[in-house]
């Protein structure tokens, strides 16, 4: 197809402009020729070096050694990943009743500053940014007194129920005394003031998922359980994004189940103190919880499931894995049953009209999370779409081979991937649809294909199973959309 | 009532700040970097800025936006990130081929003391810059300054890595861009050529941060301030500079380094400004203003005249950047409106006497605060105990303008919520009557909506 001896026979290197340079691509560590591009397949090329490890093309015909991940990031890339004050900052963001004070320059409060559309029914605390906006004497001397008096300043203004301190990086490095500050406010205040210990550098993402949940843990075990039914759960790893979080405890407070505590979405400092009172503790979004509810049930006996609210399968599944967890009252697992039969019975017909229109059309899906990418696959299958690449930036090795083992032949899964990889094995693999967050967005709009995203910035409810209908419709616009028409698409035809 | 929780009654902050009217220096050096043509900016800090700095400048442009990070470690912190930039170095040209690097430095790296120019010194030395390419870098710390801080650095490291003197003059100028839009840079380099002179800008986001749909990802848009133009800035007649924190310490820097005479200007935001713009043209570059310049203006006027009676005595309060802030009020008083509240995040004793000078003239009674605790916290406070007809500033106004129902105009960093600033000048003549125009709207909207049913009119 392509003359020019410097593009590779795939055109879509030279459509993104990627030109492999002598002497720099390698594979399995081995560096390949120049003259080896030609004709060589896409996928071996045009990675990173250092990162072959982390993308692989499902093929069941060979052996395949295993993706790796949990890795740090190469320097020098351009990742779409972010840090360890990120991880904390979006799992206890839905807090609405805390302040949540970010101790460090005023970039890292400024950046995440009502980010994320993880609704409240009360007060809206969590939507205000709070600094304490070092300066440069605050790093040479030190900020723990300008971090005192900000929190005073703070309770006496807001009068919140608790207060999170975040740590930035160059927190790390001055050296206060965070744990002592807060001690000494709590003790001031009469309020439980918690360090969040989210030194940007100090590992990945999950890192900060896990100091997050440390600072819940402290909260946990603090409130009264009277009260508390036996049938009850704590529902973790939900944030309520555009009402998500309601919508499920409905279904599970339709079987007859108290909901104690959602962890975080719609998130209330009492609530979670007596979050210990639950029987079980369902866990959603994996990569962010996981930890908290292997401590819960260590410290506490509570046993814990994961669920996946996306899709129908995914939703009712975790209807009827509650229900099980309670042999001794038949009427919850009626319950469950009557709910989902109730609602795919409406819902099922209305997603005909989508997969009509989607069958055979292709999907990409680069997310936080791998969890939710198993999901993403079966809602899209569900619809009559496949999929061609999933990613995500965060998940472990379970994750993958189970990724693997649910993907189709041919099936690019990445880790950690970076806007040069997904454009290439988007435009390889002919994508129609991009699921991702907010830097991959304009990617797929640029490539001419549709995207959804399914991160923080989506603005309808994904979640249940009227989500799975606002899903499929959100797909079934953006890709069926007849701006297409108009824009060159996957790399230059009309 | 998302703000339920201000409180009318202003008291003395000493550490905290609540709803920051600014942000920190690295993102400000990401977007002046993308004004150069061929440029992946490089970020030495942690994942997570540079991950937020892309975020922001897409949410706020709709495209994508191209950075690499250093990706610090535990490691990196306690051993100085030199190995991480030199590795970044290589992956970068091996991979991602751009032209140039820009790399700026995060709160992170700079506590460590990682020295910049040592570095790229040593990447130098040790053969990681292909023949051909550049590494450049500005420092950037995140607890000095603000976001404009950032944007004025790397600006001046363009200004001091790149311009040669090589003894012969060009018949060129250099306008060196303070904080603004691709549209606005766009308007600029039309002004010069309408205006018949050779101009440098630079930066320059047009055709970088507002280019079409082609059904390709570019990584480096066609857009953007070129090498050589970058180097022969050193050759130019003269420089002038629009903003005196963001674009003035370059023109000052190539003054040392290459002798080219700079005056500095505001941002030609409203007529005044625009004028002051038009005029150093032509005088520093000996041209006549054209019909068609000079007809621009007189529409401008015109409109200014037709409405005046809209206006007049409407109450606004503004907040923003330093540079824009300032051409912005003085266009208000020129409208015969009074700015009431005026609130900047970014330092600044210079920008402070600006200012402080244009109230004392034309309005003493304004509020007007910047720096520390210059947040939108005071604003809202300062709001409550003296109401306004108009709100001016980024996208974090909206909570304010709900809270309190009053017209919004988003102008300004960022504008997350709403398209338009890429595509349409805010400067110039004609941008002024953009921005006239929308001013207009927002209050006779407004005076539509809760006119009473006799009072509401078919002609206003």
């Amino acid at each position: 197809m392509m003359n020019d001896e410097k593009w590779c026979t795939c055109g879509a290197c030279k459509t993104i402009g990627f030109q492999p340079r002598r002497g720099s691509i390698r594979v399995k560590g081995e560096e390949i020729p120049q003259q080896y591009f030609k004709g060589m397949a896409m996928e071996q090329i045009g990675i990173l070096e250092g990162r072959e490890r982390q993308v692989l093309e499902k093929n069941s015909d060979v052996a395949q050694a295993d993706i790796a991940c949990d890795t740090s990031s190469l320097s020098g890339s351009v990742s779409q990943r972010a840090c360890v004050f990120c991880g904390s900052r979006v799992v206890l963001y839905p807090v609405a009743d805390a302040i949540h004070l970010v101790h460090g320059p005023i970039g890292c409060a400024a950046y995440t500053w009502d980010i994320r559309g993880a609704v409240s029914s009360g007060p809206e605390l969590h939507r205000l940014s709070f600094s304490t906006d070092l300066q440069e004497m605050d790093v040479i001397y030190g900020g723990e007194k300008k971090l005192y008096k900000s929190l005073i300043e703070l309770i006496e203004q807001y009068k919140p129920k608790a207060a999170f301190i975040y740590s930035t990086c160059i927190v790390g490095l001055i050296g206060d005394d965070i744990e002592a500050v807060c001690k000494k406010v709590a003790r001031e205040t009469g309020i439980p003031v918690l360090p969040v210990h989210s030194e940007g550098f100090k590992g990945t993402k999950k890192d900060g998922y896990k100091a997050a949940c440390h600072a819940l843990m402290k909260l946990i075990g603090t409130g009264s359980t009277e009260d508390i039914s036996k049938y009850s759960i704590n529902i973790l790893g939900e944030f309520n994004l555009a009402g998500e979080a309601w919508i499920i405890r409905q279904y599970y407070e339709k079987m007859g189940i108290e909901v104690v505590a959602t962890l975080t979405g719609d998130g209330r400092i009492d609530a979670v103190r007596r979050a210990h009172g639950a029987t079980l503790n369902v866990v959603q979004c994996s990569g962010s919880m996981t930890w908290l509810a292997k401590e819960m049930e260590e410290k506490y006996g509570i046993p814990y499931i994961r669920v996946s609210y996306f899709g129908i399968e995914d939703m009712s599944k975790s209807l009827y894995d509650v229900a099980v967890k309670f042999p001794d009252r038949p009427d919850i697992m009626e319950a469950a049953k009557q709910i989902v039969s109730e609602e795919v019975k409406t819902l099922y017909p209305s997603l005909q009209k989508f997969k009509k229109a989607l069958t055979g059309k292709k999907a990409a899906i680069y997310v936080g999370g791998a969890f939710k990418t198993f999901s993403l696959i079966k809602a899209l299958r569900s619809i009559g779409m496949s999929v061609v690449l999933a990613g995500s930036q965060t998940g472990n090795q379970d994750d993958y081979a189970r990724l693997k083992e649910m993907c189709d032949e041919g099936t690019v899964i990445v880790d950690d991937s970076n806007p040069v990889e997904l454009s290439k094995f988007i435009l390889e693999k002919g994508a129609d649809l991009l699921i991702g967050g907010v830097k991959e967005r304009p990617i797929a709009f640029k490539l001419g294909i549709g995207f959804c995203d399914h991160n923080h910035e989506r603005k309808i409810p994904l979640a249940g199973f009227i989500g799975m209908y606002n899903f499929a419709l959100e797909v079934y616009q953006s890709v069926m959309s007849p701006v297409w028409q108009f824009a060159p698409r996957k790399g230059g035809t009309l | 009532m998302l703000l339920r929780h201000t409180s009318k009654e202003v008291k003395v902050r000493e550490g905290l700040t609540i709803n920051p009217a600014k942000t920190c220096q690295p993102i400000g050096a990401m977007y002046a970097a993308l004004g150069i043509h061929g440029c992946l900016p490089h970020s030495h800090g942690s994942q997570g800025c540079c991950s937020y700095h892309r975020s922001t400048l897409t949410r706020h442009y709709k495209e994508p936006v191209m950075a690499a990070t250093s990706s610090f470690t535990e490691g990196a912190s306690v051993f100085g990130g030199q190995a991480n930039l030199l590795a970044a170095i290589d992956t970068i040209f091996a991979v991602y081929e751009p032209d140039i690097i820009a790399v700026h430095s995060t709160c992170l790296s700079e506590t460590i003391g990682d020295d910049l120019q040592q570095m790229t010194k040593k990447a130098k030395d040790d053969g990681k810059i292909p023949e051909g390419k550049y590494v450049i870098y500005a420092s950037t710390p995140s607890f000095i300054g603000s976001h404009v801080t950032g944007y004025a650095n790397m600006v001046t490291g363009m200004a001091t890595q790149f311009a040669e003197s090589t003894g012969v003059k060009k018949s060129q100028f250099n306008i060196i861009a303070g904080w603004m839009e691709p549209s606005d840079m766009r308007e600029i380099k039309r002004l010069a050529k309408v205006m018949g002179i050779n101009i440098v800008l630079f930066p320059d986001t047009s055709d970088v941060l507002d280019a079409p749909q082609t059904g390709k990802h570019v990584f480096y848009p066609k857009g953007g301030t070129t090498v050589d133009e970058l180097k022969s800035s050193g050759d130019s007649i003269a420089s002038l500079a629009l903003g005196s924190v963001s674009a003035e310490p370059a023109a000052i820097a190539l003054e040392k380094k290459c002798k080219v005479p700079f005056e500095t200007l505001d941002i030609p935001i409203g007529l005044s400004a625009t004028d002051r713009f038009i005029m150093a043209i032509s005088k520093v570059a000996r041209v006549s203003v054209p019909e068609e310049v000079t007809t621009d203006r007189g529409r401008l006027v015109d409109v200014m005249c037709d409405m005046e009676q809209y206006l007049h005595g409407k109450r606004v309060a503004l907040f923003g950047d330093p540079d824009q802030l300032l051409p912005l009020t003085e266009f208000l008083l020129d409208l015969n409106m009074k700015p009431v509240h005026i609130v900047s995040g970014t330092p600044g004793q210079r920008f402070e006497k600006q200012m402080r000078q244009l109230l004392d003239e034309r309005s003493p009674a304004t509020n007007f605060k910047s720096g520390l605790q210059a947040d939108m916290f005071l604003l809202h406070q300062w709001m409550k105990n003296e109401p306004v007809d108009l709100l001016i500033g980024n996208t974090y106004g909206k909570y304010m303008a709900r809270d309190e129902d009053i017209p919004f105009i988003r102008f300004g960093f960022p504008i997350l919520d709403r398209i338009g600033h890429s595509y349409f000048p805010n400067i110039g003549y004609g941008g002024s009557l953009r921005l006239l125009e929308k001013i207009l709207n927002a209050i006779m909207d407004r005076q539509d909506r809760d006119a009473l049913e006799e009072k509401f009119e078919l002609v206003m």
